[in-house]
């Protein structure tokens, strides 16, 4: 696996964009190091992207974190390293090759030799006498070095600061926000540990030479960030929107954001650990039914199992919100890896047909506002709305302005209360029928809530009259099925169409990229690549309502465009099928990843010159010489 | 200690024919589902219970179309799954009656996950078994409690497995409430029913109930003649407190009567050989789900139940306020 020896950042003095990496065994703090780091880089005032990798296991395998610090916002990593810290030994024999050839390794000589090391020449080398450190602490706090041993990732994170120009302070900011309440007094034992590493590294003579150090930023207005993941997102979104059940089953990488949602009780979630996955689902739609917002989060695996309550949330017209946070599949697959392999499955769960609506977020801006506005569109449409994210979305970590709030209105759809003859002294008044599938022109029936006096009605998954009783005459299967679908068309007509998709970049390019979900990251990073270092033009159709489709404007936009290439983290190409199987319009270049990996900015801008430059050799062999399909493979 | 959280009651009740829904029932003439079904539409009139904040949830299968029967908020669910639906309803509406059904296939065979869990839980719910130890609206096949070798007449082949005992599964599960009824002995259905149903906890009863058309085994005229124990003609079933038993936990903080009862009722519920005993075999009263999750969110103590938490505020903007959930975030 060769790098691309075009380092990120510029090799000058005035470096504005630069990527870190901090690895070890699980459960020994290389999370915990990382958001330090990514935080302290963020209070100095810089943009950062922290892509997470790790083993589906509780300690011993290799995990790693990369942190890509900018001067502007940024949306996705980037392959070379331009310094690696590492506090024992695994790490640096994993991503040595990694390291751009004038980049640092920070390293703990007892443990690791730089010579056995698969390093560019011109590497600069830092070793740090971790047990040093930690026992001049130790001597100067009473604490034993075994206690302070935690702290030997802190160390690796001051020394990377000190290298990178971030200042001590920001790392102390950092502490501050990573440690409040009980844990503050950690706070000045850490700061004892990074001041140490920070002066050695600082006065180390090869400190001048690293030539990555950041230029200091335009320092964004104090607490205007957020520093998240879309685990966090969602949660938070969740509690914005009103939902008050919070069903599931632990799977990764869905289960931070229920823990998250338990964490929170001031927001009045009833969150319940479920036996199974089809438990989640259903008690979810039960409580619907009841007139609450509830939601289960989960990902394929336990998509899987939902299914079927998707189909009885589909024919009851029940509201409901579910996450499929999409990881390798088939199967357990990949379990803790990226993978874009549920759409199709996303839009056809489930036997039969009814109304559904698939959203797929692409940032975690995008997954707080989709997973709003998922609960609005739940009951509007009175059916099931799929959130289809995925793991990188979910653990991935963004700088973002911070979430606006004040626009955000509820949106409950057509709900009937109480009807006026009902007279609580007569309770054979409350025993009315309420014909809650009546049929309408537009597909939507007025809704009310179990445990509203005189709207008495039932559901059943079977076909169904309109007070709910079950049928299986033509008669009323008929137009009863056609309202339930025909509420597709109505989503397609009113959700707006920016929501539906949109065409970033300029509107006439020599190439279009089609995409939908997280490759938007590293999408867009390419498109600033290629334009200023390679004059190309590139525009990007990103698609975020997969279901229903929206047709007609994607059809004209691909017929418009002069290249169009289809990027997707699996194999088959899922959305390429969708857009020919909706707009009959054939994508016959292809970039796809299904290493279990997110694709960098750095793989997509050398993709796309492939395809501008039609380089042969970069394209896989296929049976149909149409088809250009350029994989990537890149990272560990 | 139980949930102060119930439906409050008719001033002026209904009678038992106004709980009937137009829908007519389909099942085959002498099914043991009326019973049940008519137990049911009296009892929920007879505890004045408010239909409209009554909600029954059914399964799949001939007892799942019950719910159809009944003039109160009915959902007729998936197979297996009604203990889900009904806890996702009782968690979200505490102050609402619900009640789930089944039968056997639907609880201890498809659903039996569930059916541990909601033990487990211990919501404040009641659970009837429709058990008539065969599949019915598929033909006949044998269900999770038809025992050892037998053999009703659409088997190919003797039964090769052995039958659940529902009873004991429910003890071991954490129900608070364990009962056995038998579906044509309509007075003991509805004291039993009427015992679940205000029981506070997660109430199980198991009704015996035979079905006419596909187990030729244990048919009414079965469940109706007298057998021979030690000599002596004595009626099939009897009544578990004519026995002197009383499956009652008094105090649910004594560990020793807690296990006494316990063993108490796991021996009864054994006694099946000749005799059936009816009855309620195991009661405690223990906090439930709501009372727990009471006290674990501060605003469920100041609203009732989470449907009455209110969403919007006067413009129609989302009321909940971000600002400290995302302060952790902030830089």
């Amino acid at each position: 696996m060769a790098v691309s020896s075009k380092a990120p950042g510029k090799k000058t003095e005035k470096c504005t964009d630069f990527c870190w990496m901090i690895g070890g065994p699980q459960g020994t703090g290389v999370d915990s190091s990382a958001t330090l780091f990514a935080r302290a880089c963020t209070v100095a005032g810089y943009w950062v992207y922290g892509r997470r990798e790790y083993h589906s296991n509780i300690k011993g395998k290799h995990s790693y974190f990369q942190i890509r610090v900018k001067n502007d916002p940024v949306l996705s990593h980037t392959d070379p390293v331009n310094l690696l810290a590492t506090f024992e030994p695994s790490t640096a024999e994993y991503h040595a090759f990694e390291l751009v050839e004038d980049g640092a390794l920070i390293y703990d000589p007892k443990l690791t030799d730089p010579a056995k090391l698969d390093l560019g020449k011109n590497v600069l080398l830092f070793p740090i006498d971790f047990d040093e450190i930690l026992k001049n602490v130790s001597d100067e706090t009473g604490k034993s070095v075994a206690a302070l041993a935690i702290m030997k990732n802190a160390i690796a994170v001051a020394a990377s600061s000190a290298l990178a120009s971030v200042p001590l302070s920001a790392i102390e900011e950092a502490l501050k926000g990573i440690f409040t309440g009980k844990k503050s007094k950690l706070v000045p034992l850490n700061m004892k540990v990074c001041t140490q590493a920070y002066e050695l590294i600082s006065s180390h003579p090869d400190a001048k030479k690293f030539p990555y150090q950041l230029v200091e930023p335009v320092k964004p207005e104090p607490n205007t960030r957020l520093l998240i993941n879309g685990n966090q997102t969602t949660a938070l979104a969740k509690f914005k929107a009103g939902c008050k059940l919070q069903t599931y089953y632990s799977i990764t990488p869905a289960v931070d954001e229920c823990i998250f949602m338990e964490e929170h009780p001031e927001y009045g979630v009833v969150v319940v650990q479920c036996e199974d996955e089809l438990a989640a689902l259903n008690a979810a739609v039960g409580a619907a039914t009841t007139g609450i917002r509830s939601s289960t989060s989960t990902s394929g695996p336990g998509f899987c199992h939902m299914a079927e309550g998707m189909g009885y949330a589909g024919i009851c017209e029940v509201p409901v919100v579910v996450f499929n946070y999409q990881r390798g599949g088939p199967s357990t697959g990949l379990p803790t890896r990226q993978e874009q392999g549920d759409l199709l499955f996303a839009i056809h769960s489930g036997h039969g047909e009814y109304p559904r609506m698939v959203l797929a977020p692409a940032d975690v801006t995008e997954q707080f506002e989709d997973s709003f506005y998922a609960f609005n569109y739940a009951e509007r449409y009175q059916t099931p709305v799929v959130v289809l994210s995925d793991r990188s979305i979910a653990n991935n970590t963004m700088c973002v302005p911070i979430f606006e709030q004040k626009n955000l209105k509820i949106d409950r759809g057509d709900v009937v209360g109480t009807p006026d003859s009902f007279d609580e002294n007569d309770p054979a008044t409350g025993l009315e029928i309420f014909d809650r599938y009546e049929i309408t022109e537009s597909g939507i029936s007025p809704r009310a809530f179990a445990g509203t006096p005189g709207r008495i009605h039932w559901l059943t998954g079977d076909e169904h009259t309109p007070e709910g009783h079950i049928t299986e005459d033509p008669v009323v299967r008929i137009p009863m099925h056609e309202k339930r679908m025909k509420k597709m068309d109505l989503m397609l007509n009113e959700v707006p169409q920016d929501f539906q998709y949109k065409l970033h970049g300029p509107e006439k390019a020599p190439i279009t990229l089609v995409s939908w979900g997280s490759t938007k990251g590293a999408i867009l990073d390419a498109m600033r690549v290629l334009k200023n270092k390679h004059a190309l033009d590139v525009n990007f159709l990103q698609i975020r309502m997969m279901h229903p489709f929206p047709a007609e404007p994607v059809k004209q936009i691909l017929e418009k465009a002069q290249m169009a290439v289809c990027v997707e983290n699996n194999y088959g190409g899922q959305l390429s099928q969708l857009i020919q199987m909706r707009t009959c319009f054939d994508i016959t270049d292809h970039i796809r990843k299904w290493s279990g990996r997110p694709m960098s900015e750095t793989e997509l801008v050398d993709a796309v010159l492939a395809f501008k430059n039609n380089k042969a050799e970069a394209f896989s062999p296929r049976p149909n010489e149409q088809e250009r399909i350029l994989v990537l493979s890149y990272g560990i | 200690m139980a949930s102060k959280v119930s439906s409050s009651l008719l001033k002026t009740p209904l009678k038992g024919s106004q709980l009937k829904s137009d829908a007519h029932p389909d099942w085959c003439a002498g099914c043991g589902d009326f019973g049940i079904t008519n137990a049911l539409q009296q009892s929920i009139a007879e505890l004045k219970l408010k239909p409209w904040e009554t909600y029954f949830f059914s399964g799949v299968g001939c007892s799942g179309k019950t719910s159809h029967y009944v003039q109160c908020y009915g959902a007729h669910t998936l197979h297996g799954r009604v203990l889900s639906f009904a806890m996702g309803a009782k968690l979200a509406n505490p102050r609402m009656t619900v009640i789930a059904a089944g039968g056997d296939g639907d609880g201890y065979g498809i659903g039996a996950g569930h059916f541990m869990h909601a033990g487990r839980r211990n919501l404040n719910m009641t659970y009837i078994v429709f058990n008539n130890e065969v599949y019915g609206l598929t033909k006949g096949q044998a269900s999770p409690t038809l025992s050892f070798g037998a053999q009703p007449k659409s088997l190919a082949l003797p039964n090769p497995i052995q039958g659940v005992n529902p009873i004991a599964m429910a003890l071991s599960c954490g129900y608070t409430f364990i009962a056995r009824s038998y579906s044509f002995d309509q007075k003991h259905m509805k004291s039993v029913l009427q015992a679940a149903i205000e029981h506070k906890g997660m109430a199980l009863v198991d009704v015996l109930q035979p079905c006419p058309t596909y187990n030729d085994i244990h048919t009414k005229d079965f469940y109706a003649e007298e057998v021979d124990v030690g000599g002596r003609m004595v009626p099939r079933t009897y009544y578990l407190k004519d026995d002197g038993y009383d499956g009652q936990v008094k105090n649910p903080n004594s560990m020793a009567e807690v296990n006494e009862k316990k063993l108490a009722a796991f021996e009864r519920a054994h006694r099946i050989e000749q005799q059936v005993p009816l009855g309620i075999f195991y009661q405690i009263e223990l906090p439930t789900f709501t009372d727990t999750l009471r006290k674990n969110i501060p605003m469920l103590q100041q609203y009732e139940a989470p449907v009455d938490i209110p969403y919007t505020s006067n413009t129609g903007h989302a009321n909940v306020d971000l600002t400290e959930g995302m302060a952790e975030f902030v830089v």
